[in-house]
Protein backbone atom coordinates (compact mmCIF):
# COMPACT_ATOMS: atom_id res chain seq x y z
CA UNK A 1 0.00 0.00 0.00
CA UNK A 2 1.62 3.19 -1.21
CA UNK A 3 0.55 6.36 1.72
CA UNK A 4 1.59 9.89 0.08
CA UNK A 5 4.06 11.30 3.02
CA UNK A 6 2.24 14.51 2.87
CA UNK A 7 -1.40 13.89 2.53
CA UNK A 8 -2.05 10.55 3.63
CA UNK A 9 -4.11 9.45 0.58
CA UNK A 10 -3.64 6.07 -0.74
CA UNK A 11 -2.11 6.62 -4.44
CA UNK A 12 -2.43 3.23 -5.53
CA UNK A 13 -4.96 1.26 -7.33
CA UNK A 14 -7.66 -0.46 -5.12
CA UNK A 15 -7.22 -3.51 -3.38
CA UNK A 16 -8.76 -5.48 -1.07
CA UNK A 17 -7.92 -3.27 2.13
CA UNK A 18 -9.00 -0.03 0.87
CA UNK A 19 -12.46 -1.30 -1.24
CA UNK A 20 -13.66 -3.05 2.58
CA UNK A 21 -12.75 0.31 4.48
CA UNK A 22 -14.74 1.82 1.29
CA UNK A 23 -17.55 -1.00 1.87
CA UNK A 24 -17.67 -0.10 5.79
CA UNK A 25 -17.86 3.61 5.86
CA UNK A 26 -19.84 4.11 2.96
CA UNK A 27 -22.42 1.88 4.36
CA UNK A 28 -22.66 3.73 7.71
CA UNK A 29 -22.58 7.12 6.07
CA UNK A 30 -25.54 5.90 3.29
CA UNK A 31 -27.59 4.79 5.95
CA UNK A 32 -27.35 7.62 8.94
CA UNK A 33 -27.93 10.77 6.60
CA UNK A 34 -28.98 13.46 8.89
CA UNK A 35 -30.79 16.39 7.11
CA UNK A 36 -29.99 19.75 7.29
CA UNK A 37 -33.94 20.81 6.06
CA UNK A 38 -34.02 24.24 4.15
CA UNK A 39 -37.76 24.71 3.50
CA UNK A 40 -39.27 27.80 1.75
CA UNK A 41 -42.19 26.81 0.41
CA UNK A 42 -44.66 24.22 -0.33
CA UNK A 43 -41.70 21.42 -1.00
CA UNK A 44 -41.12 21.78 2.46
CA UNK A 45 -44.74 20.24 3.55
CA UNK A 46 -44.31 17.33 1.24
CA UNK A 47 -41.00 16.96 3.13
CA UNK A 48 -42.68 17.17 6.43
CA UNK A 49 -44.88 14.62 4.98
CA UNK A 50 -42.13 12.43 4.33
CA UNK A 51 -40.64 12.58 7.69
CA UNK A 52 -44.23 12.02 9.33
CA UNK A 53 -45.35 8.37 10.05
CA UNK A 54 -46.90 7.26 6.78
CA UNK A 55 -43.74 7.78 4.85
CA UNK A 56 -41.39 7.37 7.93
CA UNK A 57 -37.86 9.12 6.63
CA UNK A 58 -36.53 6.89 9.68
CA UNK A 59 -36.35 3.67 7.61
CA UNK A 60 -33.86 4.99 5.68
CA UNK A 61 -31.68 6.70 8.98
CA UNK A 62 -32.90 10.25 8.60
CA UNK A 63 -34.75 10.57 11.74
CA UNK A 64 -32.46 12.74 12.88
CA UNK A 65 -33.40 16.22 11.89
CA UNK A 66 -30.67 18.34 12.31
CA UNK A 67 -31.79 22.01 12.61
CA UNK A 68 -27.55 22.94 13.11
CA UNK A 69 -26.22 22.92 9.61
CA UNK A 70 -22.55 22.09 11.89
CA UNK A 71 -24.12 18.54 12.67
CA UNK A 72 -25.88 17.40 9.26
CA UNK A 73 -24.82 15.27 6.47
CA UNK A 74 -27.56 16.44 4.07
CA UNK A 75 -28.76 19.52 2.92
CA UNK A 76 -32.37 19.50 1.76
CA UNK A 77 -33.49 23.24 -0.28
CA UNK A 78 -37.18 22.46 -0.78
CA UNK A 79 -38.22 25.40 -2.43
CA UNK A 80 -37.52 28.27 -4.71
CA UNK A 81 -34.58 30.49 -3.44
CA UNK A 82 -34.97 34.45 -3.83
CA UNK A 83 -31.54 36.49 -4.22
CA UNK A 84 -32.51 37.40 -0.42
CA UNK A 85 -31.99 34.38 0.72
CA UNK A 86 -29.00 33.03 -1.64
CA UNK A 87 -26.14 34.47 1.06
CA UNK A 88 -27.79 32.06 3.93
CA UNK A 89 -27.88 29.18 1.90
CA UNK A 90 -24.57 29.96 0.98
CA UNK A 91 -23.71 30.25 4.43
CA UNK A 92 -25.36 27.42 5.82
CA UNK A 93 -23.59 24.97 2.91
CA UNK A 94 -19.88 26.44 4.16
CA UNK A 95 -21.40 25.83 7.69
CA UNK A 96 -21.58 22.14 7.27
CA UNK A 97 -18.56 19.52 7.87
CA UNK A 98 -17.53 17.25 5.39
CA UNK A 99 -19.02 14.98 3.78
CA UNK A 100 -21.77 16.30 3.13
CA UNK A 101 -24.45 16.45 0.25
CA UNK A 102 -27.19 18.13 -1.13
CA UNK A 103 -30.52 17.84 -2.65
CA UNK A 104 -32.15 19.85 -4.60
CA UNK A 105 -35.70 19.21 -3.95
CA UNK A 106 -38.41 20.52 -6.46
CA UNK A 107 -38.60 22.15 -9.97
CA UNK A 108 -37.96 25.40 -7.97
CA UNK A 109 -34.72 25.03 -6.01
CA UNK A 110 -33.61 23.14 -8.94
CA UNK A 111 -34.44 25.85 -11.81
CA UNK A 112 -36.27 28.15 -10.64
CA UNK A 113 -39.57 26.42 -12.01
CA UNK A 114 -42.49 29.00 -12.80
CA UNK A 115 -40.81 31.91 -10.61
CA UNK A 116 -38.88 33.21 -13.77
CA UNK A 117 -38.62 37.10 -12.18
CA UNK A 118 -35.92 39.47 -10.95
CA UNK A 119 -36.82 37.79 -7.49
CA UNK A 120 -35.60 33.85 -7.98
CA UNK A 121 -32.20 32.40 -7.71
CA UNK A 122 -33.06 30.02 -10.79
CA UNK A 123 -31.86 26.99 -9.60
CA UNK A 124 -29.66 26.66 -6.75
CA UNK A 125 -26.97 24.87 -8.22
CA UNK A 126 -25.89 28.09 -9.20
CA UNK A 127 -25.16 28.56 -5.42
CA UNK A 128 -23.96 25.30 -3.92
CA UNK A 129 -23.54 22.10 -5.71
CA UNK A 130 -26.08 19.65 -6.02
CA UNK A 131 -26.22 15.93 -6.22
CA UNK A 132 -29.78 14.67 -6.70
CA UNK A 133 -32.22 16.85 -8.39
CA UNK A 134 -36.08 16.05 -7.32
CA UNK A 135 -38.44 16.84 -9.70
CA UNK A 136 -41.98 17.82 -9.07
CA UNK A 137 -43.99 20.94 -8.37
CA UNK A 138 -43.68 20.03 -5.31
CA UNK A 139 -42.47 16.47 -5.67
CA UNK A 140 -45.00 13.40 -3.68
CA UNK A 141 -43.51 12.18 -0.81
CA UNK A 142 -42.41 9.16 -2.90
CA UNK A 143 -40.22 11.52 -4.97
CA UNK A 144 -38.28 12.45 -2.19
CA UNK A 145 -37.99 9.02 -0.95
CA UNK A 146 -36.71 8.11 -4.72
CA UNK A 147 -33.77 10.79 -4.31
CA UNK A 148 -32.81 10.06 -0.82
CA UNK A 149 -32.41 6.59 -2.18
CA UNK A 150 -30.47 7.45 -5.46
CA UNK A 151 -28.21 9.45 -2.91
CA UNK A 152 -27.50 6.97 -1.04
CA UNK A 153 -26.57 4.72 -4.27
CA UNK A 154 -23.96 7.66 -5.02
CA UNK A 155 -22.55 7.57 -1.52
CA UNK A 156 -22.17 3.82 -1.87
CA UNK A 157 -20.20 4.65 -5.33
CA UNK A 158 -17.87 6.46 -3.58
CA UNK A 159 -14.18 6.04 -2.22
CA UNK A 160 -12.63 7.42 1.39
CA UNK A 161 -9.32 7.24 -0.33
CA UNK A 162 -10.44 9.39 -3.81
CA UNK A 163 -8.11 13.17 -2.66
CA UNK A 164 -10.39 15.00 -4.60
CA UNK A 165 -14.14 14.02 -3.78
CA UNK A 166 -13.98 16.04 -0.34
CA UNK A 167 -12.55 18.92 -1.71
CA UNK A 168 -14.42 22.07 -0.84
CA UNK A 169 -15.14 24.04 -3.29
CA UNK A 170 -15.58 27.45 -2.13
CA UNK A 171 -16.68 30.94 -3.53
CA UNK A 172 -14.30 32.82 -5.10
CA UNK A 173 -13.34 36.51 -3.77
CA UNK A 174 -16.93 37.98 -5.78
CA UNK A 175 -18.78 35.26 -4.57
CA UNK A 176 -19.49 33.22 -7.25
CA UNK A 177 -18.96 29.14 -7.19
CA UNK A 178 -19.39 28.82 -11.06
CA UNK A 179 -17.93 30.87 -13.81
CA UNK A 180 -20.61 33.85 -14.56
CA UNK A 181 -21.32 32.41 -18.00
CA UNK A 182 -22.16 29.25 -16.33
CA UNK A 183 -24.62 30.96 -14.57
CA UNK A 184 -25.81 32.84 -17.14
CA UNK A 185 -26.68 29.55 -19.26
CA UNK A 186 -27.93 27.85 -16.83
CA UNK A 187 -30.54 30.70 -15.63
CA UNK A 188 -31.48 30.71 -19.50
CA UNK A 189 -34.94 30.58 -19.84
CA UNK A 190 -36.66 27.22 -21.33
CA UNK A 191 -40.04 26.21 -21.74
CA UNK A 192 -43.16 28.08 -21.52
CA UNK A 193 -40.82 31.17 -20.51
CA UNK A 194 -38.88 31.54 -23.69
CA UNK A 195 -42.08 33.39 -24.91
CA UNK A 196 -41.63 35.73 -22.59
CA UNK A 197 -38.94 38.69 -23.56
CA UNK A 198 -36.77 40.32 -20.65
CA UNK A 199 -37.97 43.65 -21.32
CA UNK A 200 -41.68 42.46 -20.87
CA UNK B 1 -79.88 49.09 -8.78
CA UNK B 2 -76.78 51.56 -8.29
CA UNK B 3 -75.31 52.05 -4.88
CA UNK B 4 -75.21 55.99 -4.28
CA UNK B 5 -71.77 57.65 -3.31
CA UNK B 6 -70.75 57.32 0.55
CA UNK B 7 -71.96 60.09 2.42
CA UNK B 8 -69.03 61.01 3.43
CA UNK B 9 -68.46 62.54 -0.32
CA UNK B 10 -70.34 65.37 0.15
CA UNK B 11 -69.09 66.17 4.04
CA UNK B 12 -65.48 65.96 2.27
CA UNK B 13 -66.52 68.72 -1.07
CA UNK B 14 -67.81 70.37 1.67
CA UNK B 15 -65.29 70.83 3.64
CA UNK B 16 -62.22 70.36 0.62
CA UNK B 17 -63.77 71.96 -2.19
CA UNK B 18 -61.23 71.32 -4.80
CA UNK B 19 -59.10 69.35 -3.15
CA UNK B 20 -61.65 66.05 -3.46
CA UNK B 21 -61.21 65.80 -7.13
CA UNK B 22 -64.11 63.04 -8.44
CA UNK B 23 -65.50 60.41 -6.88
CA UNK B 24 -67.14 57.48 -8.22
CA UNK B 25 -68.97 54.05 -7.46
CA UNK B 26 -67.39 50.62 -7.91
CA UNK B 27 -68.96 47.21 -7.82
CA UNK B 28 -70.28 49.00 -4.41
CA UNK B 29 -67.32 50.94 -3.07
CA UNK B 30 -67.38 54.79 -3.21
CA UNK B 31 -63.54 55.94 -4.68
CA UNK B 32 -62.58 59.16 -3.90
CA UNK B 33 -59.83 61.06 -5.96
CA UNK B 34 -58.01 63.56 -3.62
CA UNK B 35 -55.28 65.61 -4.60
CA UNK B 36 -51.85 64.27 -3.52
CA UNK B 37 -50.94 67.68 -1.74
CA UNK B 38 -54.12 67.20 0.66
CA UNK B 39 -53.72 63.71 1.30
CA UNK B 40 -52.91 64.07 4.75
CA UNK B 41 -55.45 66.35 6.23
CA UNK B 42 -57.99 64.56 4.36
CA UNK B 43 -57.48 61.41 5.78
CA UNK B 44 -56.76 63.27 9.25
CA UNK B 45 -60.39 64.72 8.89
CA UNK B 46 -61.48 61.40 8.06
CA UNK B 47 -59.89 59.27 10.62
CA UNK B 48 -60.95 62.17 13.74
CA UNK B 49 -64.44 64.57 12.08
CA UNK B 50 -67.28 62.59 14.69
CA UNK B 51 -69.51 62.08 12.19
CA UNK B 52 -66.69 60.10 9.55
CA UNK B 53 -64.65 58.42 12.13
CA UNK B 54 -62.49 56.13 9.81
CA UNK B 55 -60.28 54.68 12.43
CA UNK B 56 -59.04 51.78 10.69
CA UNK B 57 -56.64 52.09 8.17
CA UNK B 58 -57.19 48.65 5.95
CA UNK B 59 -54.53 48.89 3.30
CA UNK B 60 -52.23 51.00 1.83
CA UNK B 61 -51.04 50.25 -1.50
CA UNK B 62 -49.97 51.87 -5.07
CA UNK B 63 -51.20 50.67 -8.31
CA UNK B 64 -49.53 51.32 -12.06
CA UNK B 65 -51.66 50.49 -14.63
CA UNK B 66 -50.21 49.54 -18.57
CA UNK B 67 -51.98 52.12 -20.41
CA UNK B 68 -49.16 54.19 -19.79
CA UNK B 69 -50.32 57.64 -20.06
CA UNK B 70 -52.56 56.93 -16.70
CA UNK B 71 -50.72 58.38 -13.66
CA UNK B 72 -49.65 55.92 -10.73
CA UNK B 73 -52.58 55.68 -8.06
CA UNK B 74 -52.02 55.20 -4.08
CA UNK B 75 -55.24 53.97 -2.43
CA UNK B 76 -55.86 54.21 1.05
CA UNK B 77 -58.56 51.41 2.00
CA UNK B 78 -60.47 53.14 5.19
CA UNK B 79 -62.98 51.34 7.17
CA UNK B 80 -64.82 52.90 10.59
CA UNK B 81 -64.94 50.01 12.97
CA UNK B 82 -67.54 51.62 14.91
CA UNK B 83 -69.97 52.72 11.92
CA UNK B 84 -69.28 49.41 9.76
CA UNK B 85 -68.54 51.45 6.83
CA UNK B 86 -66.01 51.16 4.22
CA UNK B 87 -64.33 54.10 1.93
CA UNK B 88 -61.39 53.94 -0.92
CA UNK B 89 -59.40 56.77 -1.36
CA UNK B 90 -56.96 57.42 -3.31
CA UNK B 91 -54.55 59.27 -5.12
CA UNK B 92 -53.17 60.21 -8.77
CA UNK B 93 -49.45 61.13 -9.20
CA UNK B 94 -48.33 61.95 -12.85
CA UNK B 95 -45.70 59.57 -14.01
CA UNK B 96 -43.48 62.82 -14.68
CA UNK B 97 -44.21 64.72 -11.34
CA UNK B 98 -42.27 63.73 -8.15
CA UNK B 99 -43.69 60.69 -6.79
CA UNK B 100 -43.92 62.17 -3.46
CA UNK B 101 -46.53 62.48 -0.51
CA UNK B 102 -47.22 62.97 2.88
CA UNK B 103 -46.77 60.27 5.20
CA UNK B 104 -49.90 58.77 7.20
CA UNK B 105 -47.53 57.17 10.06
CA UNK B 106 -48.53 59.94 12.22
CA UNK B 107 -52.01 58.84 12.17
CA UNK B 108 -51.67 55.09 11.69
CA UNK B 109 -48.40 53.54 13.21
CA UNK B 110 -49.35 50.79 11.05
CA UNK B 111 -48.91 52.89 7.48
CA UNK B 112 -44.98 52.33 8.62
CA UNK B 113 -44.29 49.22 6.57
CA UNK B 114 -47.39 49.54 4.37
CA UNK B 115 -45.34 52.64 2.81
CA UNK B 116 -42.19 50.69 2.99
CA UNK B 117 -43.28 48.33 0.66
CA UNK B 118 -45.00 50.93 -1.75
CA UNK B 119 -41.49 52.85 -1.71
CA UNK B 120 -40.16 49.63 -2.49
CA UNK B 121 -42.22 48.44 -5.27
CA UNK B 122 -43.44 51.57 -6.86
CA UNK B 123 -40.79 54.32 -5.72
CA UNK B 124 -43.41 56.66 -4.27
CA UNK B 125 -41.71 58.60 -1.70
CA UNK B 126 -43.37 59.01 1.83
CA UNK B 127 -42.18 62.55 3.17
CA UNK B 128 -41.93 62.38 6.74
CA UNK B 129 -41.89 58.60 6.97
CA UNK B 130 -39.61 57.86 10.06
CA UNK B 131 -38.33 54.86 8.74
CA UNK B 132 -38.62 54.81 4.67
CA UNK B 133 -36.01 51.76 4.05
CA UNK B 134 -36.61 48.91 1.57
CA UNK B 135 -38.48 46.17 2.99
CA UNK B 136 -38.90 43.47 0.53
CA UNK B 137 -35.96 43.21 -1.30
CA UNK B 138 -32.69 43.77 0.13
CA UNK B 139 -30.79 46.68 1.69
CA UNK B 140 -28.59 47.49 -1.47
CA UNK B 141 -30.74 45.90 -3.79
CA UNK B 142 -29.71 48.65 -6.85
CA UNK B 143 -32.06 47.21 -9.86
CA UNK B 144 -34.79 49.95 -9.56
CA UNK B 145 -38.75 49.28 -8.06
CA UNK B 146 -39.88 45.86 -9.60
CA UNK B 147 -43.71 46.53 -9.99
CA UNK B 148 -42.88 49.48 -12.10
CA UNK B 149 -44.46 48.53 -15.65
CA UNK B 150 -41.11 49.93 -17.31
CA UNK B 151 -39.43 47.17 -15.05
CA UNK B 152 -37.87 43.72 -16.90
CA UNK B 153 -40.04 41.39 -15.29
CA UNK B 154 -36.15 39.36 -14.98
CA UNK B 155 -34.63 42.54 -13.46
CA UNK B 156 -32.01 45.13 -15.37
CA UNK B 157 -29.17 42.95 -14.25
CA UNK B 158 -27.84 39.39 -16.24
CA UNK B 159 -28.50 36.35 -13.85
CA UNK B 160 -24.67 36.34 -13.23
CA UNK B 161 -24.00 39.80 -12.40
CA UNK B 162 -27.69 39.53 -9.72
CA UNK B 163 -26.14 36.16 -8.67
CA UNK B 164 -23.02 38.03 -8.11
CA UNK B 165 -24.13 41.38 -6.19
CA UNK B 166 -26.32 38.34 -3.49
CA UNK B 167 -23.10 36.76 -2.87
CA UNK B 168 -20.12 39.38 -2.93
CA UNK B 169 -21.69 41.70 -0.17
CA UNK B 170 -20.80 41.69 3.62
CA UNK B 171 -24.24 40.00 5.04
CA UNK B 172 -24.90 43.52 7.61
CA UNK B 173 -24.81 45.52 3.90
CA UNK B 174 -27.40 43.10 2.85
CA UNK B 175 -29.67 43.15 5.95
CA UNK B 176 -29.70 46.35 7.59
CA UNK B 177 -28.70 45.78 11.89
CA UNK B 178 -32.51 47.28 12.21
CA UNK B 179 -33.98 44.38 10.23
CA UNK B 180 -32.46 42.12 12.82
CA UNK B 181 -32.70 44.03 15.56
CA UNK B 182 -35.91 43.80 18.32
CA UNK B 183 -34.91 46.29 21.23
CA UNK B 184 -36.78 48.79 19.49
CA UNK B 185 -40.10 46.95 20.06
CA UNK B 186 -39.73 46.45 23.63
CA UNK B 187 -41.29 50.19 24.32
CA UNK B 188 -44.44 48.91 22.74
CA UNK B 189 -45.12 45.17 24.28
CA UNK B 190 -48.10 45.46 27.02
CA UNK B 191 -46.29 45.92 30.85
CA UNK B 192 -46.82 42.46 32.29
CA UNK B 193 -44.92 40.93 29.09
CA UNK B 194 -42.43 43.82 29.28
CA UNK B 195 -41.77 42.97 32.90
CA UNK B 196 -41.58 39.54 32.30
CA UNK B 197 -39.23 39.23 29.09
CA UNK B 198 -37.21 41.31 31.77
CA UNK B 199 -36.56 38.96 34.36
CA UNK B 200 -35.19 36.82 31.98
CA UNK B 201 -35.74 32.97 31.97
CA UNK B 202 -37.76 31.41 34.51
CA UNK B 203 -39.24 34.90 35.77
Amino acid sequence: MDVSPQTGVITNSPNWVTTRIDALVNWSRANSLWPMPFGTACCAIEFMATAASRYDLARFGMERMAYSPRQSDVLICAGRLPFKLAPVIRKIWDQMLQPKWCISMGACASTGGIFDNYAMVQGIDTIIPVDVYVPGCPPRPEGLLHGILMLQQKIKGESVFDPMLRVEKLATQNGMFLEPASVDELSEPFGNSVAQTRSA
Amino acid sequence: MSTPLSPSVAALRARFGAAVVRAEVSCGDTIVYVAPGSIHEVLAWLKDEPAERYDYLTDLTAVEYRDRERPLELVYQLWSIGRKVALRVKAELPKDGALEVGTVTDLWRGADWMEREVWDMFGIRFAGHPDLRRILMWENYSEGHPLRKDFPLRGRFSRSEQTHRALSDALEKHYSLDELSTDEAARYLPEGMRERLAGGPGA
